[in-house]
């Protein structure tokens, strides 16, 4: 929407007119709960979220270290059984997509920078807002509460297809598989009123001039995401409710005739497949949902680190839309060996193969946006360089698993836990790290130690790769996945024994660099290095507060008002290699051209 | 007057041309010409209609499996029906008086909104104590646990949406010279949200009697 009088303005000339601006209404805390308990400003809840997401995600990490050691070394440790393998494999999946990487990237990074880069003082519901992280906080802690129910959580898979997931002999198919469905419908809850908050404060409270193609691609990324989850996450919530009704009050939504220990039990004439239905649908918009803000975030960091506007922009945000609207038709291409009808598999081949076209886009615009830049190996930089390849990567495994014929036989084998962890694992992982360095100076005012920094990033880097490599060739040789122990399987090779064990020591190692980057957190908080106003020299306007860390209300007394990108980094004739989006043009008259 | 830009046309726009900066400089930061309260509760509407429509899509599948058996619809099902769709008139009443800064009037038609309302949920419970005491139990057949899954559903909305409505009857309780605007547009999101629920309960209503 523009100004009234805009005719007139551009009639006039270059000037821009005063524009009453409603000044939004604030909560200003009274008291300590208020002020970082229960909080309505979107940075302390945006910390609030990311603290709650890592806390649980070490959870997460700490089932994989786990497994691994059962599957690397099954005869030297026996304190895991089949049932614990099964329930700490479906915790460690569900953990890390929902309740770590979707909260992350969304309720954390979502909250803390949407009103910054938009010049917003805060989101649009702040109360809400709040309601929002503790309805989140309150679906995690029903999800860890079923780690101390009688029969533990549920180990159904993180998929948790029924009638598997409520049938006796899976575990934790009692109160275990209820208060896992209970957390996800809390979590989608609560996740909706956060969803509402970011979407509209994106459309609607932006500062003067912040037009939607001036907005940085973090916040096209976490604005698409927010829009994919807002219409994929009820599929999730439905399937939840009636699997929950399945399980509790007997009825067969999805629940065949069966037998359950040589007993005909009461359901029948239910259909598994609508679940799957229900939960792909679901579950593959979660994948962009993880990846798109991962694209919007990675986007700006290579542009800062490399001095160099973003090659593409239009094109970018395209990619991004055009990914999020491809990701609602091929959500069967999880469910090739369903036995559906093969030109069902037909057509969501030929959907699931279309989104590497966007994709593609984004990767070469990456690359060309590095191309001749003034690229610094800085920590940033590091992470979205290992982003950019780890991504490729495990992109390129999708395209074997999105063909039917090649997925039936890697079906269910270890091609398919490295691809997806390689692309929705690993890959938004590096970008969660590499935001973590650049916005750590934000948040705390202090650099991350750097030292300890490089160590981290090269260990997870090199170290990722040789657990998922591997795991490829497992795939090709047949290994499947989801079994507990390997030993004693004739038709598992040897190799794949060593192979395991090297991968357990791997995941150890890049287990143990997780824990120096949270000692690095820790300690530079309070000793690291000041960073000072703008330390990377940023265009978009989170870094041109006037307090860092920024204050609550974010932008003093008056908003910003911007005029340009959020790319003019290197712009010819300028004295500095940048110029931040609220630099009128009266103020560089000698910048030459500010354009792609 | 206020220039409206479609999405299409907003991400087709070349930020970097000169002409353009000259217009982006001059833009207020809001894209669409809606209330914040009013977008908020269309996404709201959007969720909630994809919700449904999931409820929908498996019902549409489900009901054509050999032991779908249809449920008897009793008579009181007819009553709370005319019961919402009297709700909405009264809601249009009381928008056409909030309108009008007759905060008098709109306080008795939220009243009668709220007893209706109340009503209706009540209506739903003594129809489930029929059809249970009929022996039509959730677990009994899918089509009765579609009944039971879709009145519990559209009752917690309404429920929700009671919430909204107890906040509104208090600013209309105690209307304010400020906080008149807020007042009306408070209570024209109330009805558009119970407008909203009337057609969801007719779509359901109308699909558990067709099928």
């Amino acid at each position: 929407m523009v100004a009234d009088n805009f005719d007139e303005v551009v009639d006039r000339g270059e000037s821009v007119p005063e524009l009453e601006v409603a000044p939004q209404d604030l909560y200003h805390a009274k008291s300590f709960w208020t002020r970082w308990i229960f909080s309505q400003d979107a940075k302390v809840i945006g910390i609030q979220y990311s603290m709650t997401a890592i806390a649980i995600g070490l959870v997460a990490m700490v089932l994989s270290w786990l497994m691994r050691l059962q599957l690397g070394f099954p005869e030297l440790f026996s304190f895991l059984g089949p049932a614990e393998y099964y329930q700490f494999v479906t915790m460690h999946g569900m953990i890390m997509v929902i309740y770590l990487l979707t909260a992350l990237f969304l309720g954390g990074f979502g909250n803390f920078l949407i009103p910054l880069m938009v010049g917003s003082r805060d989101m649009v519901f702040p109360y809400v807002n709040m309601v929002s992280f503790w309805v989140y906080f309150l679906a995690v802690l029903i999800l860890v509460s079923s780690f101390f129910v009688p029969g533990g959580p549920t180990g159904a898979g993180w998929t948790l297809y029924p009638p598997q997931a409520i049938t006796q002999g899976t575990p934790g198919s009692g109160a275990g598989i209820v208060l896992m469905l209970i957390s996800l419908s809390v979590f989608v809850v609560g996740f909706t009123m956060g969803g509402l908050n970011y979407v509209i404060t994106i459309l609607q409270a932006r500062t003067r001039g912040m037009t939607l193609m001036r907005m940085p691609l973090t916040v096209w990324g976490i604005f698409t995401a927010t829009v994919l989850a807002l219409f994929a996450f009820p599929a999730l919530i439905v399937s939840c409710i009636m699997m929950t009704l399945d399980s509790l009050l007997g009825t067969s939504f999805f629940m065949p005739t069966i037998y359950e220990l040589g007993e005909k039990l009461s359901y029948g004439g239910g259909s598994p497949i609508l679940f799957q239905h229900l939960f792909w649908f679901f579950g593959h918009p979660e994948v962009y949902i993880v990846a798109l803000p991962a694209f919007g975030i990675v986007s700006d960091l290579i542009s800062v680190h490399a001095r160099k506007n973003i090659f593409g922009y239009r094109m970018m945000v395209w990619a991004i839309v055009f990914i999020g609207a491809l990701s609602f038709i091929v959500w069967a291409h999880h469910m090739y060996v369903s036995g559906m009808n093969p030109w069902f598999g037909f057509f969501f081949a030929t959907t699931t193969l279309i989104i590497a076209v966007p994709t593609a886009i984004k990767v070469y615009n990456w690359v060309l946006t590095l191309w001749r830049g003034n690229i610094k190996l800085t920590l940033p930089m590091l992470f979205s360089l290992a982003f950019i390849v780890t991504f490729v990567n495990g992109g390129i495994t999708g395209l074997f698993l999105g063909n039917v014929i090649v997925d039936v036989p890697l079906s269910d084998t270890y091609f398919v836990v490295a691809h997806f962890h390689m692309v929705m694992g690993i890959a938004p992982v590096l970008v969660v790290f590499g935001a973590i360095y650049h916005w750590f100076p934000l948040i705390t005012g202090r650099f991350l130690h750097e030292g300890m920094g490089r160590f981290h990033f090269w260990v997870s880097f090199l170290g990722s790769y040789a657990i998922y490599f591997p795991m490829h060739y497992l795939g090709f040789i047949g290994v499947p996945r989801r079994y507990y122990e390997m030993y004693n399987s004739e038709f598992i090779p040897t190799s794949a024994v060593g192979l395991n064990q090297f991968i357990t020591i791997a995941a150890l190692t890049v287990g143990f660099a997780q824990i120096v980057f949270l000692y690095n957190i820790i300690t530079s908080a309070k000793f690291g290095k000041k960073a000072g106003k703008n330390p990377w020299q940023a265009c978009s306007l989170e870094w041109q507060t006037p307090d860092v860390p920024p204050t609550h209300g974010n932008f003093g007394k008056e908003l910003p008002v911007v005029y340009r990108w959020a790319y003019d980094f290197s712009v010819p004739g300028a004295r500095d290699d940048y110029i931040p989006q609220n630099v009128a043009p009266s103020e560089v008259p000698e910048a030459k051209a500010e354009k792609t | 007057m206020k220039k409206k830009e479609s999405f299409f046309k907003l991400i087709t726009q070349k930020p970097w041309e000169p002409s353009q900066v000259k217009l982006d400089n001059l833009h207020t930061g809001e894209t669409l010409t809606l209330s914040k309260g009013k977008l908020g509760l269309r996404f709201i509407m959007i969720v909630s209609t994809i919700f449904f429509c999931l409820f929908i899509v498996t019902y549409a599948d489900r009901m054509f499996f050999p032991d779908w058996e249809k449920m008897p619809e009793p008579s009181l099902l007819w009553i709370n029906t005319i019961l919402l769709l009297v709700t909405s008139i009264v809601f249009i009443n009381a928008q056409i008086a909030s309108k009008n800064k007759d905060f008098i009037k709109v306080k008795k038609r939220f009243l009668i909104i709220g007893f209706l309302s109340f009503t209706f949920l009540l209506g739903q419970i003594f129809v489930w104590n029929q059809l249970i005491n009929l022996g039509y139990f959730m677990a009994t057949n899918p089509a009765n646990a579609y009944f039971y899954l879709f009145t519990t559903l559209h009752g917690l909305h309404l429920m929700g949406g009671l919430i909204y409505w107890n906040m509104t009857l208090k600013k209309v309780l105690k209307p304010r010279e400020v906080m008149v605007e807020k007042t009306q547009q408070a209570v024209e999101l109330c009805a558009i949200y119970w407008h909203f629920l009337f057609i969801v309960w007719l779509v359901l209503f109308g699909l558990m009697l067709l099928s």
